[in-house]
């Protein structure tokens, strides 16, 4: 038996190299991550502690009594009347008016901005004309086009859209720009080693590898879109929107300035879970991907 | 006589001026593992780029049995949005094989490197070592009888760089393979190679041509590998004092 192995072991023979590279391979391959639960508390609850200190300063402002209660409520009159608004089915209404715009806003924008972004990218020309005016479309603050959109669409969701999709295309369409610029060289020369040109190096290499870049623009173009989209609810007359922008003028125009500030709760909430999908699918990426820094 | 690989009077121009190649002129025999020396400047990296037809000869012309000559690079250049299977399954992707068949030759490609258990895992998760292996696997399903070699060991430790010049052999030799090899580390040419073609530097071109006479498989550390491996590495070191001053 011993003696086998110690014939197995004669350098250059198929045995003796398979199990040496086996030995490598278990030495050099990366270790299992930690414990899923344990990171779950790690990030959660600096946050929940945030969000206390938040609420006390609040309270704290309130008490001071810097202005009345009636105009600044304290967080123990908000959140009671922000329970009692989440009970009734005409809040839900103008949060699904919301996030119906916000999404159907937001995808017609994402649309926009790939096909842009990757028809500028892929042609010399497209990009010497349009590179600049999209870098520069992005600089212009979304609730600046609203006059013009209201008097184009005479208000209501058209001119609400348009400003969503002016407001966030820009930045999906230069988050492929700068995807397509850092997809390593040498990526592109293995795909082309590989049979693939044309349309094809963009769908098998260029493409994928553009995606992180992609994903910031997604990211950043949600953030415009929201905001856009709640300028508008803001500015767009009352009648013709509806939805949280609206509900906010309202609240304040019946002097209820705990729901008020109960509205702007919620806006602030979706918000966060908005950014935390945005955070998990960046995450999640960056995870598969090996582009953890803990990691490498 | 059958060639694989056939070089004639190439050379390479670049834009800014910069002459890479002039005027090579190389024979490879099918089956054959010929290995490229030089100092940096030398146009090895030009040569396989143009072998490849990724980049324009400027004279000269190029001929690669079969059209097709895979690439394997320094960096494995794996796809991280890909597990290591699919990596594998991308050249026989883009010739259109069938998704069912893809996956059995992907696994059995990945079975010749010793990797058949990682098909699922990402690129990341592996090793150095273990990603160029997938890299050769990815460069075996070009399914060309030329595999172009770029410094593919630079990167790795001695000890995994020494199991991988076994593994390369092997699968070499079981596949009848023809093998364009560039490397900067005369023991490691001597090691693989049939043949080593040692390159002159600004502009490159061939200077002198060494058989290796040695019996397979050759170890590093043998007697006759040494004595070769120095022979070379003097003449490559008076080609080098040559552009002094």
């Amino acid at each position: 038996m011993s003696a086998d192995v110690s014939a197995g072991r004669t350098g250059g023979e198929p045995d003796a190299i398979a199990e040496e590279l086996a030995g490598l391979d278990a030495l050099e391959a990366a270790p299992e991550r930690s414990d899923r639960g344990r990171r779950l508390w790690r990030s959660t609850w600096p946050k929940v502690l945030a969000i206390a200190i938040g609420i006390a300063a609040w309270q704290i402002v309130v008490e001071t009594g810097w202005r009345p209660r009636s105009i600044l409520a304290p967080p123990t009159e908000v959140f009671p009347s922000l329970w009692e608004m989440i009970q009734t089915g005409t809040f839900w209404g103008q949060v699904a008016t919301t996030m119906q715009r916000a999404i159907l806003g937001f995808a017609v924008a994402v649309a926009i901005g790939l096909v842009i972004g990757f028809a500028v990218a892929r042609f010399t020309v497209l990009r010497a004309a349009f590179g600049s005016l999209i870098t520069g479309l992005q600089t212009m603050p979304s609730i600046a086009w609203f006059p013009l959109a209201i008097v184009l669409f005479q208000g209501g969701d058209s001119a609400i859209f348009f400003v969503i999709v002016l407001g966030a295309a820009p930045s999906v369409a230069n988050g492929v720009l700068a995807g397509v610029d850092y997809v390593p060289p040498l990526l592109v020369r293995a795909g082309r080693n590989m049979g693939a040109s044309g349309f094809g190096l963009y769908r098998t290499v260029i493409g994928p590898a553009s995606f992180p870049a992609i994903l910031a623009g997604l990211k950043q173009g949600w953030a415009f879109s929201w905001r856009s989209l709640m300028a508008g609810e803001l500015i767009v007359p009352i009648g013709e929107a509806g939805g949280l922008g609206t509900l906010l003028t309202v609240t304040r125009e019946l002097s209820e300035y705990a729901q008020m500030l109960g509205v702007m709760i919620v806006i602030l909430i979706i918000g966060i879970i908005a950014d935390g999908v945005f955070g998990w699918a960046n995450n999640s990426l960056r995870r598969r991907w090996g582009l953890d820094s803990d990691r490498t | 006589m059958t060639v694989a690989v056939d070089l004639r009077g190439v050379s390479k121009r670049y834009p800014g001026g910069t002459v890479a190649l002039s005027g090579v002129d190389l024979a490879v025999r099918p089956g054959e593992f010929v290995c490229l020396v030089g100092a940096s400047g030398c146009g090895k990296s030009t040569l396989l780029n143009l072998v490849a037809g990724l980049d324009s000869v400027t004279d000269g012309s190029i001929e690669v049995d079969g059209g097709r000559a895979a690439f394997m690079f320094q960096e494995p250049a794996l796809f991280p949005w890909l597990k290591v299977g699919q990596n594998v399954e991308v050249p026989l992707k883009l010739r259109g094989v069938g998704r069912a068949s893809r996956r059995a030759r992907a696994r059995e490609l990945l079975e010749t490197v010793r990797l058949g258990d990682v098909v699922d895992k990402r690129p990341h998760e592996l090793s150095g070592g273990m990603r160029q292996r997938v890299a050769l696997a990815r460069t075996l399903a070009h399914d060309a009888g030329v595999l172009l070699m770029d410094e593919p060991f630079a990167a790795l430790d001695a000890m995994t760089r020494d199991a991988l010049h076994d593994e390369l052999e092997r699968v070499w030799l079981e596949r009848n393979l023809t093998v364009l090899f560039v490397t900067h580390n005369v023991s490691e040419a001597v090691r693989l190679g049939d043949r080593i073609i040692l390159l002159a530097s600004r502009p490159g071109r061939v200077i002198e041509e060494f058989e290796v006479e040695a019996p397979r498989p050759r170890r590093l550390d043998s007697p006759d590998v040494a004595a070769l491996a120095g022979r070379v590495t003097e003449r490559l070191k008076e080609e080098v004092r040559r552009h002094v001053g």
